[in-house]
């Protein structure tokens, strides 16, 4: 309730990670904050998640704010310089979200483009300025989605990559991906959840 | 007393079904959307069998609440901020006759223009007609305000304006339900054509009554939980901040606020807390979401003496969405901005999708076109809008829902040749159809396409009104059957589409043609859904 908000103490705060999520319309950003969102309520965080709807989801760029805390978060969107982690499916668009990130926050992003305007810059100088970051994962989740089954896996590859940052045991990461995809099926669960711990290791060895 | 993780649109929605809600009217429109799907979705409205099936245009979709309202039962009617233009006559009116069982309106307005035309602030609309409004700052409140909002609506006897923005209505946090109540039984009011019948001689009264109620509704802000005013020692400056306002101006203050705030989420202005403060505090800063009504409101009933600053004066941006950024800046806060985007980083525009019919519409429409150095294309609202940008560039106008048809009407008359219309199958059968009434009857020389993919796509792909049925309503209107023309929008047939678009442009009168393919969006979804 908004009256919590004035009377938290800032002290009491223990767990506090901001994400900006990004991609290219299509490429299922939402399906990776979903996970993240199933994990943070199992874990009793609070959360507040804004998402992109309507004409940019038509093969723009889209965001989503994620924040999750163990006390009660007041915006939905994550002010400048504050963000702990950008996870992005696409190299170039997590740039874009760069003056969101903290001085020490981490940048967790695929490698591979996503190429549907005319002018898309060299990979080349996209790489460039991903490796003036201090803190950064870079990885080809298509490549290893595939490695572990499938290429639909490849944005739980990404949230297992990313998984080292977000601040939630990873166990309970596991239980999100079991609620989730629990409809479809157990392959269908053991195959992300493969996927989750192929991402994971890339990044705990770049760590 | 359950949690559930919900996007403010879903907040909502779950209220209204939760209070008791007989029946939601709306037409499709971002941000506001979500409302009414997760109604159609829900199993409970389902087994309730709360009414939930789209409506032609908003117009439409609140007669059809008022008329659920004056028989007695609560009613929701949900629109994006555009959509209340279309809906105003019966809107205006509304808060003239009253309601009967509580009644709710909800205004997504879309402040940076993320998915519209304009960032029009409807709370302008709320004082406009003189009702009750509410503007939450947090999911939960959304929830709480529906919830308890119907009652509020039927207590005091008139429609309740809910106002929200994208961040509200497109953001998920959890939300604490409360117990479902029964739905209101069919009651017509004894009273109705006292109130209904909205005779000048009657109106007259009603108006009257309406004035009256103002202070009646000041009072019920007054009382209000969602106004509260948070006190400090420290006197030198107020803070008003409004709806999700209060939450960038809580960002800034971690630890507690530094100076008296005022939280509003209920209108009209509670009188009383502003008047305290602006006998205790030397300037008031104002924080709102959209246009500066507040602002102007305190400037008029404060009058000289103290300083207002907000949007007006520049203390903040006049225009855009507010951000805990933009806030910051406004209480003098510093911003600690570690990297820039790098130069490399390009602008990635939406587009239209691969395999979507209204490319291979704009392909053989632009060919043809070539031929004709005057052309005129008067584009319409949805995704073929996308055909504005390039490779297409392939219309000259878009401005609302429907203006397509009757904008080539209006340069047809004064002489453009070819004029032509792109509209989509709901958005013609949403505003258009009216203003291709007005061309039949003058029998203008206009071309006129309507992009038929069988859906509302750029809404996500709701039911669209006149599908299967274009034809005999175009015939029906009084157009030429022999010059409505159907025809497959695909590359292999651009020769055929290109000859007909060709005749029906030199053919002196109204002309529709109809390229109709199903969105290829609506197609996957359906293809993966039957291999299931």
């Amino acid at each position: 309730m908004y009256t919590d908000i004035n009377k938290k103490e800032k002290s009491k705060q223990k767990m506090k990670t901001d994400i900006i999520l990004s991609g290219v319309g299509g490429q299922g950003i939402l399906s990776i904050a979903a996970v993240i969102g199933e994990a943070a309520l199992k874990d009793g965080l609070y959360m507040k998640q804004a998402e992109v709807h309507g004409m940019s989801q038509r093969g723009g760029d889209v965001q989503s704010n994620l924040r999750l805390s163990d006390q009660p978060i007041a915006s939905d969107l994550i002010p400048q310089g504050q963000a702990d982690l950008i996870i992005s499916l696409e190299p170039m668009e997590s740039l874009r979200y760069l003056p969101y990130l903290k001085k020490e926050g981490w940048l967790v992003t695929n490698s591979q483009p996503f190429i549907n305007i005319p002018n898309y810059p060299d990979i080349e100088k996209v790489n460039v300025e991903l490796g003036k970051l201090p803190n950064r994962v870079i990885l080809d989740v298509e490549a290893i989605a595939k490695e572990v089954g499938s290429v639909r896996a490849a944005n739980i590859v990404m949230l297992g990559a990313a998984a080292p940052f977000i601040g939630i045991d990873y166990n309970k990461i596991e239980d999100g991906i079991r609620h989730i995809f629990g409809r479809k099926g157990e392959e269908i669960v053991e195959m992300n959840l493969k996927a989750l711990k192929a991402g994971y290791d890339v990044a705990q060895s770049r760590k | 007393m359950e949690k559930h993780l919900f996007l403010g649109d879903e907040a909502i929605a779950q209220a209204a079904i939760d209070a008791g809600l007989s029946g939601v009217y709306a037409y499709p429109g971002t941000p506001s959307t979500e409302i009414t799907e997760f109604i159609q979705n829900s199993p409970v409205a389902k087994d309730r069998g709360i009414h939930c099936r789209w409506s032609t245009n908003e117009k439409t979709a609140m007669e059809a609440a008022l008329g659920m309202s004056y028989a007695g039962k609560r009613a929701l009617c949900c629109m994006k901020h555009v959509g209340l233009n279309v809906a105003a006559d019966c809107f205006m009116n509304a808060a003239m006759s009253g309601v009967n069982g509580g009644m709710i309106i909800i205004s997504a307005d879309d402040p940076s223009m993320h998915s519209s035309q304009n960032e029009q602030d409807n709370r302008l609309y709320g004082n406009f007609a003189m009702i009750p409004m509410l503007e939450p700052s947090s999911q939960q409140e959304a929830y709480d305000m529906v919830y308890e909002g119907f009652e509020l609506s039927e207590r005091l006897g008139y429609p309740v304006l809910v106002r929200i923005t994208t961040r509200m209505a497109h953001s998920r946090a959890g939300v604490v339900t409360r117990e479902m109540k029964s739905q209101n039984k069919m009651n017509c009011p004894e009273d109705g054509r006292q109130r209904f019948i909205l005779l000048p001689a009657l109106a007259r009264k009603r108006f009257k009554t309406l004035l009256a109620a103002q202070a009646v509704f000041t009072e019920a802000s007054e009382k209000s939980e969602y106004n509260v005013y948070y006190d400090t020692p420290k006197k030198d400056k107020g803070i008003i901040a409004t709806g999700i306002a209060f939450n960038y101006l809580s960002e800034n203050y971690p630890d507690g606020f530094e100076y008296p705030v005022l939280k509003i989420s209920q209108y009209p202005l509670p009188k009383k807390y502003i008047e305290k403060m602006a006998d205790e505090c030397k300037e008031i800063l104002v924080l709102e979401e959209g246009y500066p009504v507040v602002e102007e409101q305190l400037k008029g009933f404060l009058g000289k003496g103290i300083t207002i600053r907000g949007r007006l004066d520049g203390t903040l941006q006049r225009d855009g969405e507010l951000t805990p950024d933009a806030v910051g800046k406004a209480l003098g806060k510093e911003i600690h901005r570690y990297y820039a985007i790098p130069e490399v980083v390009e602008q990635r525009p939406p587009a239209l999708c691969q395999g979507c019919g209204h490319r291979d519409m704009y392909e053989a429409l632009n060919e043809v076109l070539a031929e004709y150095k005057d052309a005129k294309v008067f584009g319409d609202i949805g995704c073929y809008t996308l055909g504005a940008l390039p490779p297409f560039r392939a219309i000259d106008t878009c401005i609302d829902m429907g203006a397509s048809v009757t904008m080539a009407k209006g340069a047809s008359d004064a002489g453009v040749f070819p004029a032509v219309a792109v509209i989509g199958d709901s958005t013609f059968t949403h505003s258009g159809m009216t203003g291709l009434l007005d061309c039949v009857n003058e029998n203008s020389n206009v071309t006129i396409v309507i992009s038929d993919n069988e859906t509302t796509a750029m809404t996500g792909g709701q039911d669209s009104a006149g599908t299967g049925r274009l034809e005999s309503i175009c015939a029906g209107i009084g157009v030429d059957p022999a010059h409505i023309r159907v025809m497959i929008p695909l590359k292999k047939n651009y020769d055929e589409m290109k000859t007909i678009i060709r005749e029906e442009i030199e053919y002196n009168g109204v002309s529709v043609l109809i390229p109709r393919r199903e969105c290829i969006q609506t197609l996957t979804r359906k293809k993966k859904a039957s291999k299931k």
